[in-house]
């Protein structure tokens, strides 16, 4: 039986930038950061409130996973914005929302009334976008 | 982008608290290490003590004293991680007694600063003997960090 979801993938452009933007601008918790050789190292952070959930942020690099092609196509995906890597819950929607609009991230949506609650839209360094909602959203009966 | 601004503003509840309240919540995130008159802080957000208080835990879950007391706690767990000792560590982050400071630490944290700092050092020492312990060997696999160790060799 499957119980929880542990370690999942973002994929990054460039690590250290996503080191500043995770750790330094959402205050995600650093869990790991392990040189693994020249120009790479495993890298996972946590939200602050889920310390059992990693998100590897996972460098598109050419490497056995990733072919040259395959490399270029995935980064010009990710920075035109196409990948939506999931919802990301606050207390305080507007709160959060004019907290991190002063450190700088980049909302393509403000906090704004939807049939399902209040939800804002914001932009990772890489161009990765996640939706931002109250907890109480996700109030099920 | 005015549209955008438009709808938000339609919905935004009381904006001139919220942007105090956050100011006040980075200012101690800034100057946690600081003396921090938490009077002055609600003298600044023009709010009186207790109207502050209030809204800044009903925001944030803490009360702006626990709220500075946690974010010290948190940046003493990354300098102990650096084997700095307790008491540099104490006043680096704006505690002016080290029983305080360690009294703290323990509640929040569970366990003493040494007893901190000796698990951060034991896990160190093993990151270092053996990185690849630490990442799921389906990564190491995808990275081609593992083409030195024996993990395809379990699959062949």
């Amino acid at each position: 039986m499957i119980t929880k979801m542990t370690v999942t993938n973002i994929h990054v452009i460039d690590q250290d930038s996503a080191y500043d933007f995770y750790v330094n601008k959402l205050g995600f918790k650093l869990v790991d950061d392990i040189p693994m050789g020249p120009g790479t190292r495993w890298l996972t952070v946590s939200p602050p409130g889920q310390p059992d959930l990693q998100l590897v942020l996972f460098p598109v690099t050419v490497s056995k996973l990733f072919p040259k092609e395959d490399a270029e196509a995935l980064i010009a995906m990710i920075k035109r914005g196409i990948f939506g890597c999931g919802v990301l819950t606050c207390n305080d929607i507007f709160a959060t929302y004019e907290e991190l609009s002063a450190k700088g991230v980049e909302f393509i949506k403000v906090p704004t009334k939807e049939f399902y609650g209040t939800e804002a839209l914001f932009k990772d360094d890489s161009g990765n976008y996640f939706s931002l909602q109250p907890i109480n959203n996700f109030d099920r009966p | 982008m005015s549209t955008v601004k438009t709808i938000a503003a339609d919905h935004y509840p009381r904006i001139y608290l919220y942007r105090r309240i956050v100011q006040a919540k980075l200012f101690i995130d800034r100057f946690y290490a600081e003396k921090i008159d938490l009077d002055n802080i609600s003298d600044e957000a023009y709010f009186s003590k207790f109207h502050f208080i209030r809204l800044f835990k009903s925001i944030y879950g803490k009360t702006p004293h626990q709220y500075l007391i946690s974010v010290r706690i948190d940046k003493a767990r990354e300098l102990l991680q650096q084997s700095k000792s307790v008491s540099e560590v104490c006043f680096s982050v704006g505690f002016e007694s080290v029983s305080s400071f360690s009294g703290l630490f323990t509640k929040l944290a569970g366990k003493t600063p040494s007893q901190y700092i000796a698990e951060c050092a034991q896990r160190k020492n093993q990151v270092a003997a053996n990185p690849l312990a630490f990442v799921p060997k389906c990564y190491a696999f995808m990275h081609g960090w593992d083409e030195n160790s024996n993990f395809e060799d379990a699959h062949q």
